[in-house]
């Protein structure tokens, strides 16, 4: 059955993409609305408050953040890496470019994690300011989306990659589409990293 | 004097015209509209229906009145907004009235009720604190600051003398609701956390109703205040009669409703426990 | 070009698909987790006609208590608890619950699933040519995420203290106050937001990348454009909703404060909590959703008229360029208007004049739909079957509906009309008689397609008739109730002197709603009836021209023996010299 749906491994000859890539496009564009929503929510309330706002620098652990910034931004690029090896055939190292990726996700979320129980130490919660509630919010979603992220990933590596005997374009396009969405991942950070914590 | 009925409400309001001259042009428009293209579509209906003899035609055929009817409906929407809608918004909710000669009241919603605040001879509104508020001091009032002392507050009630402005500061306690008092052709919700304003001018005396417009709990169908238009001497007097008396101590009688110019249909006996 | 690349498919291919996948599957597979998009759309009709028959149960419980409120409801009364209606008599709790729940159901357990869900998901691949959704697994998991929320919503009844009573808009703080009913809530929409994001990925996929050869844009029935433009108005507007609805969640749960404003005093008690939010946020991410969310559950409706009146006035639609812009007109327009819910928030001037201009413009591409699908009746043969009746009533009923819009969107009516029945009458015109009258014109158009049976005409035409008659009889009175400003969402309307002399109205409208629920009896029975005894019909029962009806019937797993290939336009009717009054959109001779 599912034979008879085309464009699964072979782009469509007019849009020029498979199936998978129209449908992570279409699920990014949806992201981005809920994303964009939140955000517009942080500019209002912001903007609500006045200058009873606090300064993210002054009371979040900026060294860890940029840390995690280069952690999420390296592990961009061993995921194009990853990609990037399935094109060359090689299986191998596609492998170690995507364990790569996992474990630099891991590593990020160990460090938010660390910032998360200081936090907590000093008894700062969700409920202390509405600062804390969009940092906590908007932060812990994104770990979600990292979660999420090392899930797919994860399936990619084990279980998933048998289908690169079978059809090696599908499961191309497949590594291609969870690529797409760990970078959409990394660029949410890229804007919540200046926007929570040094604005 | 028939106040309510099956069309509009009364409308004792100096400004309230305007807005049922809107409602009345649109819905005069609408009836025209609908009407012409009712009996189009029923005469379509009938002389296409399906019978021997009778085969539909291939042409599309091309209609220039439809589309003369829409640049036509378009442009009917263009003076409402340019004509009407614009004007009639200004003069209801931007253009406010002169503060100084108009009567200044605060409204605070609260789950079930208004509390009516008046500056009192001072014209001046005392401070008030939430951490105050109680059964017995709705408002919060600081009875302490000196402009406090001259001030009426009153729940569910609100008075205004007939021909002068009243600009009503609106705010909530709790929850959103909505100020309405449908003679008055006002509506506005209170939204905590918002500073809300109205104004209006009552060309009558009468007895009517204040309604809360928006879902603001179980209690929402009862909140019911009373709006009394009256006489300014009227108004002035019972302003007097309200005044407390130094030094100042809450008012009790406040809470006590008025008679009601309308009989309520009884309370349902599980409503008494919202 | 393509002509070779289909026949390299073969008819041996797809049938093969078609013996080895469709009858072997065991039945949980064929029927309970089936990948199968028309099986999927019977799930999702299945599913969302049973909702809708609820959610009309609740409002037809509702509806004694807006006409003799505080008396016991009659017979059944006595089989509710004493949480909800002691005595028989409705609390005012149990009343707010069911109107809030009416609101949900209706809305996004009843009418979206049925018109997209159901009708999208059996009809747009079949229309397009496809032998499936693009994505068959997101597809099962689209329905039975979307069976968890509704599972969720019907679960919150039994909780204690209810279900979520803060109307189906949950305006904060009254929501955020509320009992554990509004979690409930909560969850089960994230449930539905996620179902709906699925599925509306897998509908402009499967239309961008699955049709057939020759089934270009131009000849895309108008069905598949509505579902197309409605696909990303779904995507796209629930996002924020969900984000919303996060926010929420956080306030209940973790007690933050996003629409909670500092310094609340609920009971004379002042709420703990940081304060600093603010409740005005809600209604703009709740109406940045909800409005296109009307165009969600509208445009579908014009597509399914739109398919049923080409077929029977068997003649193509007039201006179907016109129709197809001014549906991707609307699609645009509706991101921009959200704000006219909201005039009398005190939002400022501008914005308010701006939003009362984005609602005017977009009331002129609806008057465009109207239009043309009224003039494409003109020059036809009319066959008055029961789909067409519903879908011709569709046009006043829609017409009415889109005409009582104009004075709500103009903010200086809308001071008068705002948060009165007559909003509750306006919008019911466009939903009930409006867009339910087009699915119900949808199932008995499509039901012989689905079983290889035709619904009986006779019980049609009487459940058609009745429906008309007390759609009118429930939603017209609360005009006249709105314009004597009779507030909605009122336990007991009498309270206020302004609304006593309409009471009557009330009455009439509960009596015509009961009627109404009567007038259901007809089509349940004829459902039911005619799948195991109505009529058998050959494939084409309507001849009509669009590509599902060339498809064996019922259609099996592959759909089409041979992948189709399109030749022309989606409504060659009556083409002169032809040999029949119906020129299918895949039929090869030139003649």
């Amino acid at each position: 059955m599912e034979s008879l749906i085309k464009h699964i491994s072979k782009p469509h000859p007019v849009t020029g993409v498979t199936n998978a890539k129209l449908g992570t496009w279409c699920f990014l564009a949806s992201e981005i609305m809920l994303f964009g929503a939140l955000f517009s929510s942080y500019v209002l309330l912001r903007v609500g408050a006045g200058t009873a706002w606090p300064r993210g620098s002054d009371i979040l652990n900026v060294p860890l953040a940029t840390l995690n910034t280069l952690v999420l931004i390296t592990s961009s690029v061993t995921m194009v890496m990853a990609c990037a090896s399935l094109a060359l055939k090689n299986l191998g190292k596609y492998r170690l470019y995507m364990g790569a990726t996992i474990l630099l996700a891991f590593v990020f979320l160990v460090v938010k994690s660390f910032e998360y129980g200081h936090k907590f130490e000093h008894h700062h919660f969700p409920s202390t300011s509405t600062f804390y509630a969009i940092y906590f919010t908007l932060t812990g979603l994104h770990g979600l989306h990292v979660i999420g992220g090392i899930v797919v990933n994860t399936y990619l590596l084990f279980p998933g990659s048998a289908l690169w005997k079978k059809d090696p374009d599908q499961f191309m396009g497949r590594v291609e589409a969870a690529g797409l969405y760990w970078h959409f991942v990394d660029l949410v950070w890229i804007f919540l990293f200046p926007v929570l914590y040094l604005l | 004097m028939q106040k309510y009925g099956w069309g509009l409400p009364i409308d004792i309001s100096a400004n309230g015209w305007q807005i049922d001259q809107l409602i009345i042009i649109i819905h005069v428009f609408m009836a025209i509209l609908f009407v012409g293209w009712f009996c189009f579509f029923a005469y379509t209906l009938i002389r296409f229906r399906q019978r021997s003899g009778h085969k539909a035609s291939h042409h599309v055929g091309h209609f220039k009145l439809p589309a003369y009817l829409e640049v036509g409906v378009a442009l009917f929407e263009v003076v409402l907004l340019l004509g009407f809608s614009f004007p009639i918004w200004s003069q209801q909710k931007v253009v406010k009235p002169d503060e100084k000669d108009a009567v200044r009241v605060r409204v605070v919603a609260q789950q079930f009720a208004w509390n009516v605040h008046y500056p009192g001879v001072d014209g001046k509104f005392g401070k008030t604190d939430p951490a105050l508020m109680s059964s017995s001091n709705p408002l919060g009032l600081d009875r302490t600051d000196p402009s406090a002392l001259d001030d009426i507050s009153i729940t569910n009630q609100l008075h205004v003398p007939t021909g002068r402005n009243v600009i009503v500061y609106l705010s909530s306690k709790d929850v959103i609701h909505s100020f309405t008092i449908p003679v008055m052709r006002v509506k506005q919700d209170a939204i905590p956390g918002h500073a809300g304003e109205l104004w209006f001018q009552a060309k009558d005396a009468g007895d009517f109703e204040i309604a809360c417009a928006q879902l603001c709990g179980l209690g929402h169908y009862r909140m019911r205040g009373f709006f009394i238009s009256e006489s300014p001497e009227k108004f002035e007097a019972w302003l007097k009669a309200q005044a407390p008396k130094p030094p100042a101590v809450p008012k009790v009688a406040a809470q006590a409703a008025p008679a009601a110019p309308a009989t309520p249909a009884p309370v349902p006996s599980g409503a008494a426990h919202v | 070009m393509s002509k070779n690349a289909v026949n390299g498919h073969g008819p041996a291919a797809a049938h093969d698909s078609h013996g080895s996948h469709g009858h072997d599957l065991p039945f949980w597979q064929k029927y309970i987790f089936s990948q199968d998009h028309k099986i999927i759309g019977m799930q999702y009709g299945l599913t969302a006609l049973l909702f809708l028959l609820f959610g009309f149960g609740l409002v037809m419980l509702m509806r004694w208590q807006f006409a003799y409120p505080g008396q016991p409801v009659p017979f059944i009364g006595g089989l509710f608890s004493d949480d909800t209606m002691p005595g028989g008599v409705m609390l005012p709790e149990f009343f707010y619950q069911l109107g809030a729940m009416h609101g949900t159901i209706m809305v996004f357990l009843g009418i979206v699933p049925l018109a997209v869900g159901a009708f999208g998901n059996y009809v747009v691949p079949l229309q397009i040519g496809a032998p499936d959704m693009a994505f068959p697994k997101l597809n099962m998991m689209s329905y039975w995420l979307y069976f968890i929320g509704g599972c969720v919503m019907l679960a919150s009844f039994f909780i204690p203290g209810g279900t979520a009573q803060s109307g189906w808009t949950s305006y904060p703080p009254l929501s955020v106050i509320a009992g554990q009913g509004q979690t409930f809530w909560l969850i089960g929409m994230a449930f539905l937001i996620n179902s709906s994001l699925l599925g509306s990925v897998n509908f402009i996929v499967t239309i961008i990348q699955l049709r057939a050869d020759g089934m270009t844009f131009n000849r895309l029935p108008f069905f598949v454009w509505a579902q197309f433009v409605t696909a990303f108005l779904l995507l796209l507007a629930f996002p924020p909703l969900m984000g919303a609805a996060v926010l929420q969640l956080m306030d209940r749960l973790a007690h933050t404060s996003f629409f909670m404003p500092s310094g609340l005093v609920v009971n004379d008690q002042v709420v703990a909590g940081s304060g600093g939010g603010n409740p005005v946020l809600w209604q703009h991410l709740f109406w940045f959703l909800a409005h296109p969310e009307v165009y969600v559950l509208i445009l579908p409706a014009m597509g399914i008229v739109g398919e049923i009146i080409a077929c029977n006035t068997r003649k193509t639609l007039y201006g179907y360029k016109a129709l197809v812009d001014s549906v991707i007109f609307i699609g645009f327009m509706s991101f921009i208007v959200w704000a006219h819910h909201m005039f009398l928030t005190g939002m400022g001037t501008k914005m308010s004049a701006f939003f009362q201009v984005t609602t005017m413009i977009i009331s002129i591409p609806s008057v465009i739909i109207l239009t043309a699908l009224v003039l494409s009746l003109w020059g036809g043969s009319i066959r008055f079957n029961t789909p067409m009746l519903f879908a011709v009533a569709f046009l006043p009923m829609f017409g009415i509906g889109g005409l009582t819009g104009l004075p709500l969107g103009l903010n200086a009516s809308d001071i008068h009309l705002h948060d009165t029945n007559y909003v509750i009458g306006h919008f019911h015109y466009v939903v009930a008689p409006g867009t339910i009258f087009a699915l119900f014109a949808g199932i008995y158009h499509w039901f012989p397609k689905m079983t290889g049976r035709k619904m009986s005409e006779v019980l049609g035409k009487i459940h058609f008739t009745f429906s008309l008659i007390f759609m009118n009889g429930v939603f017209m009175p609360m005009f006249i109730q709105g314009m004597a400003g009779v507030l909605r969402r009122m336990y007991d309307p009498t309270q206020y002197a302004h609304a006593v002399p309409t009471q009557p109205l009330s009455v009439f409208s509960s009596v015509s709603a009961w009627c109404l629920g009567l007038a259901q009896i007809p089509f349940i029975f004829n459902f039911f009836y005619s799948i195991f005894f109505g009529k058998k019909v050959e494939e084409n029962p309507w001849h009509a021209t669009t590509l599902e009806w060339t498809a064996p019937t019922p259609p099996p797993h592959g759909n089409f023996a041979v992948a189709p290939q399109v030749y022309r336009g989606p409504y060659e009717y009556s083409t002169p010299n032809h040999k029949n009054d119906f020129w299918p959109q895949s039929m090869r001779e030139t003649n």
